[in-house]
C-alpha cells in the first residue's frame, strides 16, 4: 500500500499541471496582498458602509495579517476546488487516456487497493496545496501587515475577535478545509472513473461545484428548506464558523467560543458522508469496470 | 466653658458651611453656572478604562481603552491592544460643549433617579442655525453633579448619557458612564460575505431606519490636568 502510494505520488508531482495549483494559489494570495497594502481602506469602507458616519473605524489597525488572511480564504476557497479537481479529475481517467490503466489494473493488487491509494494520494495533494495556502496567505500576511484583532464581515453583523484569539480558530478552520477540498476531491475522483480523458471530470466537477454554489448562496426559500442543506458546497463554508463567536447577556462577544459547534459538527459529518459516498462509488464502479483503453 | 463650646459649634458650623452642597431652590441659570464653575476645574484628562459594547450588530470583546479628553469638546477613546469601535459623536460624554453653548435654562421639573431627587434643566441653544437643537440635563442639586442628558442634535438625533459617580466622586468625574447613540443599519449582500448558515438561533435585526447602540465605559483611574497635546486627538 505505502509503495503504491509513494507511486501515486510521483505520478502526481511529476506531471507540471500539478504546480500550477501551487503557482495560481501564489499569484493570487500576492495579488490580494498587494492590493490591500496600497488600497485597504477602501476595501474596509466598502465592508463597513454607512457605519463609518456614525461609528470610528479604525482603518490601520483593522488591516492587519488575520484580517487580509481571512479576506483571501473567503476569495479563494471557493476557486480551490477548481485546483483540486485538476488533479483528482485526472487521476484514473488520466491514466485511460495515456493507455497505462490496463496495465495497472494487471498487477497483481487488488483494484480497491489501487483506487484508495490514488485517493490518499490526492489527498495528500489537497493537505500539500492547503498548507501552501496556509502559508502564504496567514504568515505572509502577518509578516507584512502585522497582527491584531480580527473583524469579521457577516451578511447582517460586524465581529472583531481579540488578537490572541485568532490563531486556533485559523488552525481550526484550516483543518475544516481540508475536509471541504477533500469531498470535492472525491467528486472530481468518483467522476474520473467514468471518464477516458481527464478534460470531462475536471469540467464536470467544476460545473457541479458553480452550480452547488450558486445554489448555496442564492436565498431562494424553496431551495434554502429543501436543496441547501444536503448540498455539500452549503457545508464546505462551515471553516468560517470557527469565527462566530457567542456573546454575553449584554452583548458582549466572549474569547474562545464558537457561535454552533454542533452546526460545524454537522457540516463535517455530511462531507465526511460524502466523501466516504464517493469514494466507495468511485470503488464499486471501479471494480465493475471493464478496462479496455 | 461656654464661649469654648459656642467656639466648636461656630466651627462645625463653618465647616458645613463649606463643605455641606448649597441646597439650590435657586433658578435653573444659576444652577447651570454652578455646575459650568465645576466642570472648569477639569481642563484635560487621561483615563483607563473598560468599554463594553452594545450595538444590536456588532459583536465586540469588552477591551481596556485610553480616554483622553481635553477642553472644550475633544474626547479620544483608544484601544492600544487591539480595535474598538465606537461612537464619532463623543462630545456628549464630556458635555461641557453642551453646558456652555450660548443657551438658555428653563426649569422642567423633578424626578428622581437611581434613588436621587433631581432637577431637571431644558438648555435651548441661542443659536437657532447651531448643531445643537436641545439639551434635557438631570442634575443632583445638593452636589452639583449631572446624573443624565439627553441631547438632540442635527447631526446626531438624540443622544443619551448616564453619568455614575463614586469612587472619583472628589474629582466631579464619573466612575461610570453609559452613553446611548443612534447608529446607522447595517446589511452586506451575502454574495460578499458568502457567510456559513449554521442555523443559529441568533436574533435577527430589524434593519429600518437606525438602532439605538450602547457604549458602557468603566473609568478605572484618572489623571487629571496634566496636559494632553493636540496631536493624540487628531
Amino acid at each position: 500500500m505505502w509503495q503504491l502510494l509513494q507511486i501515486e505520488l510521483l505520478k502526481i508531482f511529476r506531471k507540471p499541471r500539478t504546480y500550477i495549483s501551487f503557482g495560481a494559489i501564489a499569484a493570487m494570495v500576492v495579488i490580494i496582498q498587494i492590493a490591500l497594502k496600497f488600497d485597504g481602506q477602501s476595501y474596509i469602507e466598502f465592508l463597513v458602509g454607512s457605519l463609518k458616519d456614525s461609528l470610528e473605524i479604525p482603518y490601520d489597525h483593522i488591516l492587519n495579517g488575520y484580517f487580509v488572511c481571512f479576506i483571501i480564504l473567503n476569495l479563494l476557497l471557493i476557486h480551490i476546488p477548481l485546483l483540486i479537481a485538476l488533479v483528482a479529475g485526472d487521476s484514473v481517467a488520466g491514466e485511460a487516456n495515456m493507455g497505462t490503466l490496463r496495465m495497472l489494473v494487471s498487477k497483481p493488487v487488488s483494484r480497491t487497493t489501487l483506487m484508495i491509494s490514488k485517493f490518499l494520494a490526492i489527498v495528500i495533494y489537497t493537505g500539500l496545496l492547503l498548507i501552501w495556502l496556509a502559508f502564504i496567505s496567514l504568515l505572509l500576511s502577518v509578516l507584512v501587515f502585522g497582527t491584531n484583532d480580527i473583524l469579521i464581515a457577516r451578511n447582517d453583523a460586524l465581529e472583531i475577535i481579540g488578537k490572541n484569539d485568532v490563531i486556533w480558530r485559523y488552525l481550526a478552520a484550516f483543518a475544516f478545509a481540508a475536509l471541504a477540498l477533500t469531498t470535492v476531491a472525491a467528486l472530481a475522483f468518483l467522476l474520473s472513473v467514468f471518464a477516458d480523458n481527464s478534460i470531462g471530470p475536471i469540467v464536470s466537477t467544476i460545473s457541479i461545484v458553480i452550480v452547488f454554489t450558486i445554489l448555496s448562496e442564492m436565498q431562494i426559500p424553496l431551495y434554502d428548506r429543501t436543496v441547501k442543506p444536503f448540498l455539500f458546497t452549503s457545508h464546505m463554508l462551515a471553516w468560517k464558523g470557527f469565527f462566530y463567536t457567542k456573546v454575553d447577556p449584554g452583548g458582549s462577544s466572549l474569547p474562545g467560543t464558537i457561535e454552533n459547534i454542533r452546526a460545524i459538527g454537522k457540516s463535517s459529518g455530511i462531507l465526511l458522508a460524502y466523501i466516504f459516498g464517493f469514494v466507495s462509488a468511485a470503488i464499486l464502479v471501479f471494480n465493475k469496470k471493464d478496462i479496455l483503453s | 466653658m461656654k464661649s469654648k463650646l459656642l467656639s466648636i459649634f461656630f466651627l462645625a458650623g463653618s465647616f458645613l458651611l463649606v463643605e455641606m452642597p448649597v441646597v439650590h431652590a435657586q433658578d435653573p441659570a444659576a444652577l447651570m453656572n454652578d455646575i459650568r464653575k465645576k466642570m472648569e476645574k477639569i481642563a484635560d484628562y487621561e483615563a483607563e478604562a473598560r468599554l463594553k459594547t452594545e450595538v444590536p450588530f456588532l459583536k465586540v470583546p469588552d477591551a481596556t481603552v485610553r480616554i483622553y479628553y481635553k477642553r472644550p469638546d475633544k474626547v479620544r477613546i483608544k484601544n492600544q491592544n487591539g480595535i474598538s469601535l465606537v461612537p464619532r459623536e463623543t462630545t456628549s460624554i464630556s458635555l461641557y460643549q453642551v453646558l456652555h453653548s450660548p443657551s438658555q435654562a428653563l426649569d422642567a421639573g423633578r424626578e428622581v433617579i437611581r434613588g436621587i431627587p433631581v432637577r431637571i434643566i431644558k438648555l435651548l441653544p441661542s443659536d437657532e442655525n447651531g448643531d445643537l437643537i436641545l439639551a434635557t440635563i438631570y442634575v443632583d442639586p445638593n452636589l452639583l453633579m449631572i446624573l443624565k442628558a439627553k441631547t438632540t442634535s442635527r447631526r446626531n438625533g438624540t443622544n443619551e448619557v448616564e453619568l455614575y459617580y463614586g469612587k472619583f466622586l472628589a474629582t466631579g468625574l464619573p466612575d461610570k458612564i453609559i452613553f446611548t447613540f443612534n447608529s446607522q443599519e447595517f446589511k452586506l449582500p451575502k454574495g460578499v460575505t458568502f457567510d456559513y448558515d449554521d442555523g443559529s438561533t441568533r436574533k435577527k435585526q430589524e434593519v429600518t431606519g437606525n438602532q439605538q447602540g450602547k457604549i458602557e465605559i468603566t473609568y478605572l483611574d484618572y489623571s487629571i490636568n496634566k496636559g494632553i497635546p493636540d496631536s493624540l486627538f487628531r
